[in-house]
C-alpha cells in the first residue's frame, strides 16, 4: 500500500478533502489518496469566489478521463479565493494535490464545523479501511 | 467482495499492482500505470487486455445455420470456415438483446458466438428460448479470452504461434491453434480499431500464455491494459457498447448499425417491428460529436437546439487521450445529424456549444 502524506495539523472528510485552518479561513484541497483514486484529472470546475458554501454539500467538481466527482466542502461560509490556475493545468492535482493542488479558500461562519471533520488517525483508519 | 467473480488471471493482474473494480460482476483491472499511458500503449506499441468476462457460447449441429440465421441479424450462410462476423441479437420487438461476434468452425455445423460479459446469462437463455433444433452450450466458466491490440501486435503474436501465417490473416478471421498442447482459438477482431486478434484460451492454460505473450513481448513494448483503456479506445472508433449506444429498445438503424442487418436476406426475431421502425422514418441518428466550450461529456447528458429544445442524449463521452480533447457519441434528432451541426450539452445545468463530427474521431490500421 503506499503511503500518503497526511498532515497531522489538517482536518479531512469523509469524502477525503483536505481542510487546513488558519483562524477562520480554511483552505481546501483533495487528498493523496483521492488523487490516486481518482486516476488523471483532466478538468476541474470550481465555484466563483463570493459563493457561499455548505459543510458536506458539493461545491465543484473534478473529472478524470474515466468518471466526474464531486467535490464537498468541508466547512460552511463564503468563498474568498479560488485557485483558478487549476482550470488550464488540471494534473496539478495528481502532481501535488496537497499544495499547488489546493482548490479554494473559504472564510468559514463558524469553527463549530470543524468537530463534524476527522483528524489525521481517523483519516489514516479511513483509508486503511477503502483499500 | 466474496460475491464478485475472478478471471483465472485476475491474480496475475493483483500481483502487477492493477487497481481492480466491480464491472459487470467481474473482478477486473481498470488500470495499470495509468489510463493515458495504457491507451497510448495500444495506440503505438501493443496491449493485452484480459477479456475472459466475455462470454462464450457454442451453437452445434445441423440446426445450428438455421436457428443462427434465425437468432442473429447479420447473414450467417455467407460465412466460410474460419470467418468471423459482428452481429446483433435482436428482441421481438426489433430492440437489441446483445451485440455479439459469431464465429464460424464449420459452415452448417459449429459455430462460436461472443457476447458481452453482462448478458450472458441473459443471452444464453434467449438462444434456448428461440432455439431452433441447434445443440446450443454455454461454455463460458471454461475459456479465458485475451486480446492482443497494436500496431505490433500480429508481429507478437507470430513469435507466440509461429507457422500460421497471422501477419497475412485479415480482420475478422478465425484461426484453430494449439499452445501448451490445447487447443486455442484466434479471432483477427478487436475493439479498440487497431490491429491484432482475440485468443480463446482454456483456462487451464491462460496464465501460461499471458506470461508468454508478455515476455515474447518485452522488446516490442507490450504493457496490459485495463478497461478504463478498452472504453477509451473503444469510444475514439464509435463502437457501440452494450447499455451505453445500445439496449434493449435501440433500433440498429438508429445506432449505426444497419450494416449488420439483412432483412431482404431471411427472416429473423423481430424483423417486421426492426424494419418497420426505419421505415417510418427515424427520429434520431448515433453521432460522434467534440465540444466547442469547454467541457466534458458524460452519459446521459441531454442535447439541447439553439431554440431551447431537447434534441437527444450523450451515450458515452470521455477525453480522448490520443487527441487530448472531449469526444462523445450522443443519439440525436435526425435534423441534426449532419456534420459540423452545431447544439449544446447540458453539462450539470450549463450548456456547453458542440459540433458533430466525423467519425471514427481517431484513423487506425486494423
Amino acid at each position: 500500500m503506499a503511503t500518503f502524506h497526511i498532515p497531522e495539523e489538517y482536518y479531512y472528510t469523509k469524502d477525503h478533502e483536505w481542510a487546513q485552518v488558519d483562524e477562520n479561513i480554511v483552505t481546501v484541497g483533495v487528498t493523496e489518496f483521492a488523487q490516486q483514486a481518482l486516476g488523471e484529472i483532466v478538468y476541474v470546475e470550481l465555484p466563483e469566489e463570493g459563493q457561499k458554501v455548505n459543510q458536506g454539500e458539493p461545491f465543484g467538481v473534478v473529472e478524470s478521463v474515466k468518471a466526474v466527482s464531486d467535490l464537498y466542502a468541508p466547512v460552511s461560509g463564503t468563498v474568498i479565493e479560488v485557485n483558478t490556475s487549476l482550470t488550464d493545468d488540471p494534473a496539478v492535482l495528481n502532481d501535488n494535490p496537497m499544495n499547488d493542488g489546493w482548490l479554494i479558500r473559504i472564510e468559514m461562519d463558524s469553527e463549530k464545523e470543524l468537530a463534524n471533520l476527522m483528524r489525521s488517525p481517523d483519516y489514516k483508519k479511513l483509508i486503511a479501511e477503502a483499500k | 467482495m466474496s460475491t464478485l467473480r475472478r478471471t483465472i488471471l485476475a491474480q496475475e493482474h493483483e500481483n502487477a499492482g492493477a487497481r481492480m473494480v466491480d464491472f459487470a460482476g467481474w473482478w477486473m483491472p481498470v488500470q495499470y500505470q495509468g489510463l493515458r499511458e495504457e491507451h497510448e500503449t495500444v495506440r503505438t506499441k501493443v496491449g493485452l487486455f484480459d477479456v475472459s468476462h466475455m462470454g462464450e457460447v457454442w451453437v452445434r449441429g445441423p440446426k445450428s445455420l438455421s436457428t443462427l440465421e434465425w437468432l442473429t441479424t447479420n447473414d450467417v450462410a455467407k460465412l466460410k470456415a474460419g470467418e468471423a462476423q459482428y452481429s446483433l441479437l435482436p428482441n421481438a420487438e426489433g430492440g437489441l438483446v446483445d451485440d455479439i461476434i459469431v464465429y464460424c468452425v464449420t459452415p452448417g455445423q459449429e459455430y462460436l458466438v461472443c457476447v458481452n460479459a453482462a448478458n450472458t446469462d441473459k443471452d444464453f437463455a434467449w438462444m434456448n428460448a428461440n432455439n431452433r433444433g441447434a445443440d446450443i452450450t454455454n461454455e463460458s466458466h471454461l475459456w479465458s479470452q485475451i486480446a492482443v491490440q497494436g500496431p505490433q501486435a500480429r508481429t507478437l503474436l507470430e513469435r507466440v504461434f509461429p507457422g500460421h501465417g497471422i501477419v497475412q490473416t485479415p480482420p475478422f478471421h478465425f484461426l484453430k491453434l494449439a499452445f501448451a498442447g490445447q487447443t486455442c482459438w484466434l479471432a483477427t477482431t478487436g475493439y479498440t480499431g487497431e490491429a491484432g486478434g482475440e485468443i480463446f484460451v482454456p483456462n487451464s492454460t491462460a496464465v501460461e500464455l499471458w506470461r508468454t505473450l508478455l515476455s515474447k513481448g518485452q522488446n516490442l513494448g507490450v504493457a496490459p491494459i485495463g478497461l478504463g483503456a478498452r472504453d477509451t479506445l473503444r469510444t475514439e472508433m464509435k463502437y457501440s457498447l452494450y447499455g451505453h449506444e445500445i439496449d434493449d429498445k435501440s433500433n440498429p438503424y438508429a445506432a449505426g448499425l444497419g450494416w449488420v442487418v439483412k432483412p431482404s436476406q431471411k427472416d429473423f426475431i423481430g424483423k417486421t417491428a426492426m424494419v418497420a421502425g426505419k421505415e417510418q422514418g427515424l427520429k434520431k441518428a448515433l453521432v460522434g460529436f467534440k465540444m466547442l466550450d469547454k467541457g466534458i461529456p458524460r452519459q446521459g447528458y441531454s442535447l439541447w437546439s439553439k431554440e431551447g429544445q431537447e434534441i437527444g442524449q450523450v451515450t458515452s463521452g470521455t477525453v480522448s487521450p490520443t487527441l487530448d480533447e472531449p469526444i462523445g457519441i450522443a443519439y440525436i434528432a435526425t435534423a441534426y445529424q449532419p456534420v459540423d451541426s452545431e447544439f449544446w450539452v447540458d453539462i450539470r445545468g450549463r450548456k456547453a456549444k458542440a459540433k458533430v463530427c466525423k467519425t471514427p474521431f481517431v484513423a487506425t490500421k486494423p
